[in-house]
């Protein structure tokens, strides 16, 4: 094998004992003051006075939730396949058939309950990924609080909040159908 | 498979061998084998959809379409050509043909993958999904769907059709426990095979031509058969659905266990479908000598009581102010010392016939500890048919026999006197309903001593001074034997609720606080004990009896069902 030598540089004493770096940084740190005493830079943000939202990249995964269309359709059809794939099991779901009064009645299937632990979930996206029916998708939202366990569990009124109304999806379920 | 199921004794004389080559391979099969049969036997699976082996083979998916080829004629004088194994050169056809209606024959050829096979099979997925709609995310099918399998498998991925499909009628109502999709149908007919070969009542035919045809019921008829169920299962799509099951569980959740039905005697072997301690649906499994791979609709959908919101969880003891908790410990003493308070002729034990061969064995132990001679079990029979269910409504009868070596029912009435007229002072009841059994309220009330164990609250649970909690049959392990002499075990899939526990542990416990150490710690160690005691138990354990069963005793009962599908499997109708 090769040996490489390292030409290490020839530090002066007052470098090695760490004097002129110290001062250095210290400038650095005493310009930075200056500039933000005099008003002409800002580097923190005050929380949660002040946000970083409109800086989110569209690509940021934050609460899932579930949406309806322009139709007034609620889009899951509760194929449990997010439940599935959920890596920390935060979704529950239990369907139900849809009564035939119903305007939606020819969909048949919908979810009678659908929650999501927002304590387990991780925000991995899985479940916007792998949902056939375009109904469950990653928002922005990232400050999910509460006070108990139980408010931390998003049910399906709560999912529908978040998720609101997304128009130009695929409509499946259409006259043809 | 740990054991063979035991064909009828009326095989066929001599066999006759025919060399046919698959996917390049020598194999030797009888004659008359079925080439997807000969295909399957040696790990060549051939997709199908409207083949069942216990159903007439109409041939009209032809999804089984496989190259064949059989060795040329020679010319006279002409030697004919071997391949490198001495066997005749095949001389494959250009046209495939279907591998579920034909026979092997000598020296003929099949490949199941090649070029012309795959390509079949893409055309025959590609035109059975031209109007097959794109509902995989509601289809309770799904998941266990052929058609989705084999369209991963086979399909084409993606769709060239660009017309309208054709529409169908969708959410038919067709019976009391099945709805009937028809856009989904591909059209394999095994439904209507099967409702008119295995259940003998003809309700379904097509109506309409070419890709308009429709499965239909026949005009004021409907399909509510009690093997109606059936269709559901061998259906390989999800055109027929079961109202019970639908929308209640995607079937990738469910995990299966394999288990018995105890709704009659006959012990039908089946899977319980069950998620996170909930059971969602119970279907037949196959078992050449019980039950074929059918049930009754009664048996399968008999699961609900064991998630039901009556079921007993905690033992209980009555105080002036009704019944309160109480621990195991407690209860079981109660009981123990309320045997040993009256004289053995003062006690009666009922037990039931539901019970497994390791908890009659512990009920029959108790009592000959105890020295009580008023011991039986309680009878039910009626509602057997000419197909699978047993006139015998209790699933362990022939246990009681072979166990205890009493008739069941046969001390019953004097039980009952007894208990009428105050002789019996004691009863201990292990999962029946007295008040059911033909016992008075008043006669019950009147006892010094009623002790009860109960899976649902009942109205014994209701008048007994102690009830214990007891286990399902889909939370427990053991054996039975059915109507047929066959010893079957059944396995746990669910864990009981709250502390309700296996009969055999409570029985167990009683028998520990009445007669002290018994050596017992397991379902396991209960079997050992009686394969030592009873005769025709020896040698076996509990694993041993397998999936499919042993045959323990000879009964004499024939299964009508098996007898037909046995004829017709001799006269070549079905593979069977």
């Amino acid at each position: 094998m090769a040996t490489v030598v390292v030409q290490r540089p020839k530090l002066k004493w007052h470098e090695k004992w760490f004097i002129s770096t110290l001062a250095k940084g210290l400038l650095i740190t005493l310009g930075h003051a200056i500039a933000i005493l005099r008003g002409k830079k800002k580097v923190t943000m005050q929380y949660p006075e002040e946000k970083w939202d409109a800086h989110l990249p569209d690509h940021y995964r934050g609460a899932p939730a579930l949406v309806t269309d322009e139709h007034g359709r609620e889009r899951c059809v509760s194929c449990q396949l997010c439940e599935f794939i959920c890596p920390p099991r935060a979704i529950t779901i239990i369907p139900e058939e849809i009564p035939s009064t119903d305007p939606w009645a020819k969909v048949e299937k919908r979810p009678r309950l659908f929650n999501i632990d927002m304590i387990r979930c991780i925000y991995c996206g899985m479940c916007e990924e792998v949902c056939p029916e375009q109904a469950i998708f990653l928002r922005k939202d990232y400050a999910i609080t509460g006070l108990s366990r139980a408010e931390m569990v998003h049910d399906k009124k709560r999912l529908y909040e978040i998720g609101g109304v997304r128009e130009g999806l695929v409509n499946k379920w259409n006259d043809l159908k | 498979m740990s054991n063979t199921a035991v064909t009828a004794p009326a095989s066929p004389p001599a066999v006759d061998l025919v060399n046919v080559q698959v996917n390049g391979v020598w194999h030797k099969f009888p004659k008359g084998t079925r080439m997807i049969e000969a295909c399957r036997q040696v790990g060549a699976l051939v997709p199908h959809y409207c083949y069942h082996p216990k159903l007439t083979s109409p041939g009209n998916c032809r999804m089984c379409l496989v190259e064949m080829g059989m060795p040329p004629r020679p010319t006279p004088g002409q030697e004919p050509e071997k391949d490198e194994f001495g066997m005749p050169k095949i001389g494959w056809m250009p046209r495939p043909v279907i591998a579920c209606a034909n026979t092997v024959a000598e020296g003929q050829g099949i490949r199941t993958e090649g070029k012309l096979s795959e390509e079949v099979r893409k055309g025959v997925m590609e035109l059975l999904l031209i109007n097959h709609p794109l509902d995989c995310p509601i289809c309770d099918q799904a998941g266990e769907c052929r058609l989705q399998e084999f369209s991963v498998e086979h399909g084409n991925g993606e769709s060239r059709f660009r017309e309208e499909k054709v529409k169908k009628p969708k959410n038919v109502d067709i019976g009391p426990r099945i709805r009937l999709d028809d856009e989904r149908c591909i059209m394999c007919s095994r439904c209507i095979r099967f409702t008119a070969e295995i259940a003998d009542d003809p309700v379904l035919g097509f109506t309409e031509r070419g890709s308009y045809t429709t499965l239909a019921v026949h005009p004021g008829k409907r399909l509510e058969n009690n093997y109606s169920l059936n269709t559901v299962d061998i259906c390989p799509v999800g055109a027929l659905t079961s109202n019970d099951f639908r929308f209640q569980m995607r079937v990738w959740f469910l995990k299966e266990t394999k288990s018995l039905c105890t709704k009659c005697g006959r012990g039908c072997n089946i899977e319980i479908s069950s998620r996170q301690n909930e059971v969602y649906r119970q279907t037949p499994r196959e078992n050449n000598d019980v039950n074929s791979t059918w049930m009754c609709d009664q048996g399968r959908l008999d699961f609900h009581f064991v998630n039901s919101d009556y079921r007993l969880t905690q033992p209980l003891v009555k105080k002036s102010n009704g019944h309160h908790p109480t621990t195991w410990k407690l209860a079981v003493n109660q009981v123990s010392d309320a045997l040993r308070s009256v004289k053995a002729s003062e006690i009666a034990v009922i037990a039931s016939g539901r019970m497994t061969n390791e908890e009659l064995y512990l009920t029959h132990a108790l009592v000959k500890s105890a020295g009580i001679e008023n011991y039986d079990v309680v009878p039910r029979t009626g509602g057997g048919d000419d197909y699978l269910r047993a006139d015998d409504q209790n699933p362990n009868s022939n246990g009681v026999r072979a166990i205890w070596g009493a008739e069941p029912g046969a001390k019953l009435p004097k039980i009952i006197e007894g208990i009428n007229s105050g002789a019996i002072k004691v009863v201990l009841a292990l999962g029946e309903n007295l008040v059911k059994a033909g016992l008075e309220k008043a006669a019950l009330e009147k006892l010094t001593f009623l002790a009860s164990s109960h899976i649902l609250a009942n109205a014994t649970a209701e008048l007994s001074h102690v009830v214990l909690p007891a286990a399902s049959y889909a939370e427990k392990r053991g054996s039975m034997i059915n109507v047929t002499g066959r010893l079957q075990r059944l396995s746990k899939a669910v864990n009981s609720p709250g502390e309700a526990r296996d009969d055999w542990e409570i029985l167990r416990d009683i028998i520990l606080a009445y007669a002290g150490s018994n050596g017992i710690h397991s379902v396991e160690d209960v079997f050992k004990r009686m394969a030592g005691d009873v005769e025709i138990f020896s040698g076996l354990t509990l694993a041993r009896i397998g999936e499919l069963g042993v045959q323990v005793m000879e009964t004499g009962e024939k299964v009508p069902l098996l007898e037909r599908e046995r004829e017709r499997k001799a006269k070549g109708i079905i593979v069977g």
